[in-house]
């Protein structure tokens, strides 16, 4: 279980929620009102003051790195280091499957980066994020570049992730893919945030 | 060793080598190209300056102080430290612009001295000005080169790269690791510029100190050993000097969170 206490974000009112293993929550608002802020706060990639604990342990107490390999950070435009998807993957076990369930072919792996689409890099990107099976999964867009095929077969992936216990919290303009996916809403609104059911 | 004879210049040989400048200004004047000023200006500063520096060295080398030694040498390190630092675009926020450059500079510049002039050379006493002041000046202006091209390279690849280096440390990258493809190429960039110039040294161009010796009348062949001696200098505190300032610059652009930060950098506008 994720728990926040009083997690000040820069532009927001003092934060405090709760997520649970196996639970879903979206994160919604105007552009610019700070979902990226929040999101990126909890994987600890900007200074933030207030509590922030997974399953009792406090960040602070664990190193940087060790959690965000607990706690994920997903960006809405990813960025690559490589010259190759593949190299970009912390395991190989089971990439082939995943990447075909995304509707990728194999043969992408080996490809230049820049020979792939915004949307084929949109999935590498969500593959490489949960193929590690992290316990919270914090997703920024995740289908903001997808058609509506590949929305749906990236929403069974993350509904997979879900289901094996672990938690996402999911930052979506689509009312609809919120509704599919979200158990309950947080809802950022001129720097206050509401968190309420779908 | 033989030694020629060494001929001294007037100030009028100088006045006659000036004239030169009389061409650049009028073939500015008649293709409309508007820098005579800036060229006068420029003339005028370049004699008025190594002729100030002439007399302060002709001062400092008849004292053989150590004191006045240390004090010019600080005088050096602090000026080729804010000319580093003044190179960057993007500079490091607070006093860390000003001690990352001064730090390395006067580290390079000591270990050059004490290591090239007191063990090598050897003169009597080992702080004799005339060896001291020249080596210092020629090993800090390529180091300095070295360190503002490294620090420019770092600062500007981060920023670039931004969201390759956060995906690394989303992943779980210490900030070592993600920020090695960006170092790596911070340490190359800053080093360049020796090798490149330590492969075309003796074909494309002789060495101004070399140059020197040889019009002083020295033997062509003892003016090259303190060529290369001087070249390896170089090369040596360069490297040193780029190694300490990108991983200094390095660690400074994250944090022990292993976040990336950025905010330590200035904005451009400011």
């Amino acid at each position: 279980m994720l728990k926040l206490e009083n997690v000040h974000v820069h532009g927001l009112a003092p934060v405090s929620f709760e997520v649970a293993g196996g639970e879903c929550l979206a994160v919604q608002g105007p552009s610019g009102s700070g979902k990226t802020v929040l999101l990126r706060a909890l994987a600890d990639l900007d200074p933030a003051e207030g509590e922030i604990s997974l399953d009792g342990t406090n960040r602070n107490s664990i190193s940087g790195p060790e959690w965000r390999n607990k706690v994920r950070y997903a960006a809405a435009e990813p960025g690559w280091w490589g010259e190759t998807p593949r190299e970009h993957f912390a395991t190989d076990r089971g990439l082939e499957k995943m990447i075909a369930a995304l509707g990728l072919k194999t043969g992408q792996l080996d490809q230049s980066i820049s020979r792939l689409s915004t949307g084929e890099r949109q999935r590498m990107a969500l593959v490489r994020a949960l193929i590690d099976e992290p316990d919270i999964l914090l997703l920024d867009e995740p289908t903001g570049a997808l058609d509506v095929k590949a929305t749906t077969q990236a929403e069974k992936l993350i509904k997979r992730h879900l289901k094996a216990g672990h938690a996402v919290i999911l930052v979506s303009h689509d009312p609809e893919q919120v509704r599919r996916l979200a158990d309950r809403k947080l809802v950022i609104r001129g720097g206050r945030v509401r968190i309420g059911r779908v | 060793m033989t030694q020629a004879s060494y001929i001294t210049l007037t100030y009028w040989d100088l006045a006659m080598a000036a004239s030169l400048i009389l061409i650049n200004g009028g073939l500015s004047v008649a293709f409309r190209l508007g820098i005579e000023r800036t060229l006068l200006i420029a003339a005028v500063r370049m004699a008025v300056q190594l002729m100030a520096v002439g007399f302060v060295l002709k001062f400092i080398f008849t004292q053989t102080s150590g004191l006045w030694t240390l004090g010019l040498g600080l005088c050096m390190v602090l000026f080729a430290a804010r000319e580093a630092m003044a190179r960057q675009t993007r500079r490091y926020k607070g006093w860390w612009a000003y001690g990352l450059g001064t730090g390395t500079l006067l580290f390079v510049g000591l270990l050059a001295i004490l290591f090239g002039v007191g063990v090598i050379i050897g003169p009597d006493p080992w702080y004799t000005p005339r060896f001291v002041l020249p080596i210092l000046g020629m090993v800090l202006g390529n180091t300095l080169n070295g360190i503002s091209l490294g620090l420019e390279t770092l600062t500007t690849s981060a920023l670039r790269e931004r969201a390759a280096i956060e995906a690394r440390i989303s992943l779980g990258a210490t900030r070592f690791v993600a920020m090695s493809v960006t170092t790596r190429q911070a340490l190359k960039t800053g080093m360049m510029p020796i090798i490149n110039s330590m492969a075309a040294t003796g074909i494309v161009a002789l060495p101004g100190m070399m140059t020197g010796q040889i019009l002083a009348g020295i033997d062509p062949v003892e003016a090259t050993k303190y060529q290369v001696l001087i070249t390896f200098l170089i090369a040596g505190g360069t490297a040193l000097g780029v190694f300490l300032a990108v991983i200094g610059g390095a660690r400074l652009l994250t944090d022990e969170r292993h976040r990336l930060r950025l905010d330590r950098l200035e904005n451009p506008a400011q």
